[in-house]
Order: C-alpha cells, then structure tokens, then sequence
C-alpha cells in the first residue's frame, strides 16, 4: 500500500478524532462514575442536615455554607478589584510599562500553584494578620487567587464594546466616569458576568488553598473568622480517610452538579455576550 | 475634571493589587523559606534525599525528581491529548460540534482536582496494580491524571494559537492543492507554534503546581522513583501533607520547598510569556 496524501489525510484524520474523543470519554466517565454512584445516596436530608460521627452519617449542610460563605466573600472581594483593574488598563491609561507590569502581575498570579496561595494565605492572613484559620483567611486567598481570571475576562468584554458607543457618550456630554459606568460596562456585563461566574467555579473546586487557610472544622460557621471546611475538602478528606464512601460519593455529585450548572450560567453568559456584540 | 483625575488614581491603586499581591506573596514565602534554605546551603536542600524532618534533616531531592518525573509523563500525555484536540476544533470540526465540544473541554477543567485524584486512585491504581504490578500508586498514575487535568490548559491556548493564523495561510494552502491534514501540519502547526509551545509550558507549570490529585495517586514515598511503577512524593504534595503537624524549622523547611516550587513556576511562566510574546510581535499586534 502506497503512502498517498490522501491516506494520510485519512490516518490523520482517525487519529486526531480518536484522541478528541478519548478526551470526551474521560469526561463523560468521569461525571457518570461520581453521579452514579453518589445521585443514590442524595436526598433531602443529606442536603440539610448536620454531619454525625465525623461525616459517617448525616448530611453537608455545613459544608454547603461554608463553601458559600467563602466562595461568595472571595468573589465579592475580587470582583471589584478586578474590573476596576480592567477599567483602568481599557479606558484610563494607555499602553505602556505600567500596564505591562500590572499584566505582568496578573499573568504571574494566574501562574501561581495553588498550595502557594494556601501557604501564603497560611501564613499572612491566618498567623500574621491574625485571622486564624477561618472563612475570612480563606476567602481573602482565593480572592487572590481568581483575581487574574476577572482581569482578563472584563479586559477582553470591555474591549470588545464597539468604539462608537464610547463616542456616543462623549457627544452627549457624559464625562469619562458616566460613559465607563453607564456604557461601556453595561454593554460589557454579560462578558464580566463571564469571569465572575467562572471565577466561582474556579473557588468551589480549590482545596488545597482551603485547607491551610479555612480548617477543616465540622461544624456551621457563625461568623467569618469560623473555621469551615467547604464542599472540596469535605469530599477529599471522606474518601481519603475512607469515612463514608456512600458520602463522599454523595458529597461529589453535589459539586460536579454545582459545577456543572455554573459552566452552563457561564457558557449562556458567554453566548449572551457574544450575540449582542455582532 | 477633578473628579475624573481622583477616579483615576483610585483605579490606579486598585489596578496595582495584583502586582502588589505577587510581591507580597513572594516576600512571604522567601522570608519564611529562604532561613533554612541558608541554614543548610542551597546545595544541600536540594541535592540531599534525606528528608527526617524530626533530625533536622532536610534535602528535598527525591521530591524534585518527582515532580520532574509525573510533571514529564503529564505532559507527554496532555500534550498529545491536548493539541490534538485542539487541532480537531480548528481543523477537521464542523462549527455545530464544536459549539459542543468547546464547553465539555471547559467543563473537564472546571471539575475539582479531588475529584479526579479520586477518580484515580478507585479506578486507575487498582488498574495499574493488578495489571502492570507494582503498589498502582506510581508515578504512572499520577502522569495520567494530571495528563487529563492540563489538556484543557494546553488546548484553549493552543487554540487560541491556531486561531491567530491568518486565513490566507490555510486558504492558500488548500488551493495549492494541500490536504486538510498537510495544510495543518505544515502550515497551520508551523504558523501558531510560539503559542502551542507557550501552552504546552503553561500546561507544565499547571502539572508542577497540582497538589491534591498526585497525594491521591502518587503514593507520597520519600524514595525517588526508579520506574514508572514506583510511587513517588512531588514538591507539592510534600508542603500538603506535613502543613498540617509542621512547626519550627519543617514549617520553615515545607516553605522552603514552597521557595523551590516557586521558583521552578516562575521561570516557566516568564518562559512562556516571552514566547507568546514573540508570536505578538510577529504576527504585527501591538
């Protein structure tokens, strides 16, 4: 048999599209062995309920805020950091080696392993600062750490508003701050919606970072400076410890669900975005 | 006037977080590490295998190697994974599919790493050990669990990569009579390789830097490996599971290898900046 381009084409085509699905089985595998060994085991109760006997029994209702309650003030914090960052670099200065050094930082930070984070988080937010290991230290980390993924996804959403609104503006007379506000990131919402939805993933699925900086404690966290372990840590520490596989099964459908459903928020954003644009 | 001059300078200050962020981060970490990487020179840290916290023994040597080892067997597969895929979605993929395919490679780096470490160690070891021998938890494993976890890594940026590409390139090509598969590998590939290799080096620095999937499947020994079967302890695995008894000089000592790690990120990062910025400048964007 001879090589012909053709056939080439053809092997290269198979081997391409093999290695495209292996990677979709993977997933596919993935989320399918997790839910259908944990959807079983999800009930009401365990949603709502407390933990008995070190996790054995009982549900994740602590875990379930906990991981709200550090996601949600990690997102809160980063958000405005991050689209302010964004406004500066798109309308409030010009390129130059200030905005390559703010990227730069940016760019570095997205790089950062997260057990980095976790032992700085450890050992500013939790000894230096004194927050000892809770809900604030956490999120303060994470916000940290998400920050590059806001950055960017405004950056590219405030880009993306076309010139002639910006120009709109000027002739009505707004000044620079009404046009930011009122135009450019209301047309770039969907966009930001974008990063910070993803950003909220990025926060749900962290564990090691957690781990050194928010506990492991059990129990419902009544303020920010509880100790809370979040969904993540919950599901590694049952499995690894073999506590309840019935649970950690349980606990793991809960996040690929909440994952899964926040791909989905941001993909639709995403979409949104994308139409309103052309 | 005046008041769009303060606005400005407060988002210059918020802009400045993140720079100042990394700086505080690194101050931290080296102020914490930096004492016992002096304390037992740097050539000891790192070329030492012994690492007997409790004797004030520390050389992280085995950990480096482990690292090198499932962060190499990582890439070889998520590389070929990676790019592979993202040539499909450029390439040979009907617009519709990949409407589908995009968001499932998303989805794939949304899942959190425990799952995955998890996913591993109740299926892939018992795999590897009833099959190829050894305890199953080995650098193998861990090289294909994390081959999976960078393949969304190195295949949005590779993407991105072939997406830059001017038309022209593949559309003369194609009228030169090239293949589809001949227009790829020797124009298309060819054309967007500063960005594929700055993905494949970002995709190593997200192997180097995973920490809760290897403990799972890697086995945490403090021997080196000497095949592919041997479990073995990687830098980041060593920081997690001591952080939480660790004090005095092993604290210090799990920054310490914090400090190596650190350093081992930053120069593939710095690495894989200067490359992407090369294919910037080449392609004429400013």
């Amino acid at each position: 048999m001879r090589i012909t381009p053709a056939r080439t084409q053809r092997a290269a085509a198979i081997v391409l599209w093999t290695l495209a699905a292996c990677t979709i089985g993977v997933l596919v595998f993935v989320v399918g062995f997790i839910l259908a060994r944990g959807l079983p085991h999800l009930t009401w109760g365990f949603l709502t309920e407390s933990p008995r006997s070190m996790g054995r029994e009982g549900g994740v209702l602590p875990m379930i805020v906990g991981t709200l309650w550090v996601t949600g003030l990690a997102v809160l914090i980063a958000a405005p950091i991050g689209v302010g960052t964004a406004v500066y670099l798109t309308e409030y200065t010009r390129e130059g080696r200030l905005t390559a050094v703010i990227r730069f930082g940016a760019d570095c930070l997205a790089g950062i392993p997260s057990i980095i984070f976790g032992l700085f988080g450890f050992v500013f937010f939790v000894i230096t600062l004194g927050l000892g290991l809770s809900v604030l230290s956490g999120a303060l980390t994470l916000a940290l750490m998400v920050l590059p993924t806001i950055i960017r996804t405004s950056e590219e959403a405030i880009r993306a508003v076309p010139r002639a609104y910006r120009d709109v503006s000027y002739g009505l007379g707004s000044t620079r701050w009404q046009m930011v506000t009122k135009v450019v990131l209301r047309s770039a919402l969907p966009g930001i919606g974008t990063g910070i939805v993803l950003a909220v993933g990025r926060s749900i699925s962290e564990t090691a970072a957690v781990m050194l900086t928010a506990g492991s404690a059990l129990g419902l966290p009544q303020s920010v400076f509880d100790s809370s372990r979040t969904m993540a840590l919950h599901f590694y520490i049952m499995s690894r410890e073999g506590i309840s596989m019935a649970n950690a099964y349980a606990t793991g459908s809960v996040l690929i669900l909440s994952i899964m459903a926040i791909n989905l928020a941001a993909y639709w954003l995403m979409r949104r975005f994308v139409a309103k644009a052309a | 006037m005046k008041q769009d001059r303060v606005i400005s300078l407060v988002l210059l200050a918020v802009a400045m977080s993140a720079i100042s962020g990394l700086a505080v981060i690194t101050a931290f970490i080296f102020k914490e590490g930096l004492p016992i990487i002096t304390k037992v020179g740097l050539g000891g840290f790192i070329l030492s295998s012994d690492w007997y916290p409790q004797e004030g023994e520390f050389g992280i040597l085995p950990m480096i190697v482990g690292s090198l080892a499932v962060t190499a067997g990582a890439m070889i597969i998520g590389a070929v994974l990676g790019l592979g895929c993202a040539i499909v979605l450029t390439q040979f993929c009907p617009p519709r599919l990949v409407a589908v395919l995009k968001p499932c490679i998303e989805l794939l780096a949304g899942i959190p790493s425990v799952v995955y470490g998890f996913i591993g160690v109740t299926i892939l070891v018992p795999f590897i050990r009833d099959h190829l021998g050894g305890p199953g938890l080995s650098v193998l494993a861990s090289s294909i669990v994390l081959g999976v976890m960078v393949v969304p890594t190195v295949t949005s940026i590779s993407v991105d990569a072939l997406r830059a590409v001017p038309r022209s390139y593949r559309e003369g090509s194609l009228a030169l009579g090239a293949t589809g598969w001949q227009t790829t590998h020797m124009v298309m590939l060819k054309a967007a390789r500063s960005g594929i290799a700055a993905a494949i080096i970002l995709g190593m620095g997200r192997a180097v830097g995973e920490t809760m999937a290897v403990i799972m499947v890697a086995g945490n020994t403090l021997e080196a490996p000497h095949s592919l079967l041997d479990p073995v302890r990687t830098l980041t695995s060593n920081i997690a599971l001591e952080m939480g008894y660790a004090a005095g000089d092993h604290r210090r000592a799990l920054f310490a290898t914090g400090v190596i790690l650190f350093v081992i990120i930053m120069i593939l990062n710095t690495i894989a900046l200067a490359v992407s910025r090369r294919r910037a400048g080449k392609a004429g964007r400013a």
